[in-house]
Parts: structure tokens; sequence; C-alpha cells
């Protein structure tokens, strides 16, 4: 790629970087490059957080019809998983699992909840009292 | 305390941080020599192993390797550490080191990266950065993926260290102990190339090398009919950002490589090194097209099979092309 053909679209990294890129200057050296970003990384990462959108909404709807609890919600919010969940709060994923529904989610004690809000960075509150 | 370090944005993280760390010890060289030398090209399509529930395409070795390699290759030996389960021993012993007015290199997770794009904080635990000095509760950070130096508290860094899931970095941190004072460096190069080139061409397993491209290509045809349109554009959606996402210096490591074989060309004093890297840009350009072309069959999601064919069959082209280029390049290192 030339330099003058580094692209330069605006995009994911606007006002906080600029992306190293190889590129070949009038003398046929290659140099580094600094771009602004390139359209189809724009549209793959939207892509990519489009799909965790759907899951943080499919999260609520089972919340609302009472099939899950809070926990679900910030897990995908977090883009965590069971296991990797599991594995920030060291607990066996079958507890987990447990936690991720409305009954095993009320017989959480105080640290427990705080273990998890700490986790989401958030509070406790926003936690118990969340409004999907 | 806050050390003579400078920052220099690089391609890629692994190099960047070896380069960086090794200019400041008073040696030069380049994050793409590094990453010749340390046979950072490479071609592997894992499907056992998936990243957000999708199988991985990598356009480069298992993180560290090429760190190690060109460690090892250049004879600089290094000090590595982790800490399992030991925060506070960890960020101890980093303090300690950098008493000693020595910048540290340290794996972490991008997630709690404060000072990162938003869109790129995923879950991925294999970046580098430089500590190169502290005051008070911050610790300044050279990132080469950044444009500029940056700035972590003692609580964020922890966290960053150790971060949770595949790869975790465990609190690893390294700098070097000793660097020789003559590096044969041609014959590092030699064997960084004969490695990759063996790689490319030789694993006799189908997923690795040129035959993992092809593989991978006759798989992809495949994606829309197996997957639906939405799982099939995910998957499309995740090897344009292994190609081009944050640190790869554009077509997934292909320019870089051009790039260093520029810098051989002068080093062993033979031009036929610049003709490859010409190749060499060649066959990133064709990644820079499959990437172009791959996104836009994403943005619709389309299931029309044409768009999967077309980057498809633009992968076997490539796959000859890099094959062919591995048997040249073979002949100019025996």
């Amino acid at each position: 790629m030339e330099k003058d053909k580094v692209p330069q679209d605006e995009g994911i990294t606007e006002g906080i970087t600029r992306e190293v890129q190889y590129a070949i200057n009038k003398n046929g050296k290659y140099e580094k490059v600094l771009s602004k970003g390139w359209e189809p990384k724009n549209i793959v990462n939207e892509l990519a957080w489009k799909d965790i959108q759907e899951d943080i909404d499919l999260a609520d709807e089972k919340i609302k019809s009472g099939k899950a609890s809070p926990i679900m919600h910030y897990m995908a919010k977090t883009l965590m998983n069971v296991t990797l969940l599991a594995d920030y709060i060291e607990l066996p994923k079958w507890k987990v699992k447990r936690h991720l529904k409305p009954k095993g989610f009320k017989k959480l004690n105080q640290q427990q909840l705080e273990n998890y809000a700490k986790i989401f960075e958030i509070s406790v509150d926003e936690l118990l009292n969340l409004k999907p | 305390m806050k050390l003579d370090f400078e920052h220099i944005p690089a391609g890629h993280c692994e190099n960047g941080v070896i380069s960086s760390l090794l200019k400041y010890h008073g040696l030069n060289l380049s994050e793409a020599m590094i990453f010749g030398i340390g046979s950072g090209y490479f071609f592997a399509y894992m499907p056992f192993v998936k990243l957000n529930g999708i199988p991985i395409a990598s356009f480069r070795p298992v993180p560290g390797m090429i760190f190690t390699k060109a460690a090892k290759r250049l004879g600089i030996k290094m000090k590595k550490q982790t800490f399992r389960k030991q925060p506070k021993k960890a960020m101890a012993e980093l303090d300690k080191v950098l008493e000693k007015k020595l910048p540290v290199g340290i794996q972490g997770g991008v997630y709690h990266l404060s000072y990162f794009p938003p869109a790129y904080r995923f879950h991925f635990n294999a970046h580098n950065m430089t500590v190169y000095g502290k005051e008070d509760n911050t610790y300044f950070i050279s990132d080469p993926v950044m444009e500029y130096a940056t700035t972590l508290t003692a609580e964020e860094l922890k966290k960053v260290r150790f971060a949770k899931g595949p790869l975790s970095p465990n609190g690893k941190m390294y700098y070097p102990i000793s660097i020789p004072e003559e590096i044969d460096l041609k014959s590092a190069i030699h064997k960084g190339i004969k490695q990759t080139a063996d790689w490319m061409l030789t694993i006799p397993v189908p997923l690795f090398g040129v035959k993992g491209i092809r593989y991978l290509s006759k798989r992809l045809r495949k994606w829309p009919d197996k997957l639906g349109s939405k799982r099939a554009a995910a998957y499309l959606a995740q090897m344009v950002r292994m190609l081009e996402e944050i640190g790869t210096g554009g077509a997934g490591f292909r320019f870089i490589y051009a790039a260093f074989l520029q810098e051989v060309a002068e080093v062993m004093q033979d031009d036929r090194y610049n003709e490859l890297s010409k190749e060499m840009t060649k066959i990133g350009d064709k990644w820079r097209k499959f990437s172009s072309l791959a996104a836009q069959t994403c943005k619709g999601r389309s299931s029309d099979p044409d768009g999967y064919n077309t980057v498809a069959n633009l992968m076997l082209e490539i796959a000859d092309d890099e094959e062919r280029f591995f048997i040249e390049i073979k002949k100019l290192i025996k």
C-alpha cells in the first residue's frame, strides 16, 4: 500500500488515537504512517457491538419475563460468558448459572452481591434495582 | 520517577515493546526486524479455539512466541516472571525493577485499559505494553498501539495485569537482563525467515500455513448455508478483525513483513529481498481487498453466497501467491 492511499476514515478510534499502518513512501521505502481508521474496520467492529447489544436485549427480555436475574444483563453488558464470569467471581460455573436465575439471585447474601457489583463496576443498588 | 524512555508507536504490541525496550538499552532494531527474526508471520485456522464463540483465523503464531524466538536468536537474555494469584507481589516486584531504572514489559488484558478506544475493549488478554515510571499512584505507560504515551492508576494496572479468561497474563512481566556486545544479525534473520517458510509450506496439518488458507477458503464458502446469514456475517467479520484490528500494521502483518524484507535487503546487501518485498506488498494489498469485500458482505448480513464465494476465491489466489513467495525466499537462505 502506498503512503498516500493509507485510509483516513474517522470511526472507532476518533479523538483517542491513530493507528500505525505500514506503507510505502515516494522513495519506495516502507514507513510507519498514522491512520485515523478504515471504513471496513468500522463496519466489522460495529457488527460485533451490534451482536453484543442483541445479547443484552435478549437478557433484558428474559429478566422481564422472570426467567433471568439482573446478573444476566450485566454479564452481557461486560461482554462475559458464564465461564469468564465464574473465573472472575471465583465460583464454580454451576453456582453462577444458579445466580443467573431469579430464584438463585434472591438467595445471594450482601457479600456475594458486593462481589458481583465490584466485577461489573456498579453499585449493589444498581444490581438490585435494574429496570430493563 | 519517570525513566527517560521514548514512546514509539508501533503496528503490533509484542514487537513494539521489545523494540522499545532494546532501544532503551542501546540496541536499535526496528519493530519489523524483531517481527521477522521472531518469525511473526503465520496463518492458522483453528476451528477448535474460539473467540466470542467463533473459530479463530490467526495471521501470527501464539502470543509470546515472536518475543521468545527473537530474543533467543539475538542472544538476548530476558527476565520473565509471572505471579499466579499474587497481585500484591506482582505490583511490588514491578516497583522494585522500576526503582533500578529499568523499564518493564508487561502482558495485560485490554478490557480494563481505561485509555483504550472503547470499541476495542474486548476480553483479549495477550496485549503488551511498557511501564516506564511511577509517581504516587500513577504508572507511566508506553502502549505501542497508542499514538501517545499514557498512564494508568495502580488499581487499573493491577486489573489489567490480572485479567481473567483465555491467555490470562497472571501478572506477567519481562525485561532484558543481558544484551550481547556483538549481534549476528544475518544468522538471526536467516533463522527467522527459514522457520516462517517452513511453517507456511510444510506443517503436515491442513490448518496451518498456505494449506490452512485453502482449507478455510473451502469452509468459508459454506458459511451462509451452514450457519445462516447472521452467524456467517459474524464469522466473516471476525476474520476481518483478525486481519486489520489494532496491532497488525495492516493486512494481517503482511505489510510489516514487507518492511522487514526491505531492511533485510540492506543488511544482506542483496537486492533480491527488495524484489520479494514488492511481492509481499502485493500479497498484503490482496488481503486488504479481502477485508474490503468481506466487510461489504458482512454489512448487509446478506446470505447471498456470491459475496462469500468472491472472498473465498481471492483467498485461493492469495494462498498460491504466499506459497510461491516462500518457495522463492527459501532459495535465498540456503
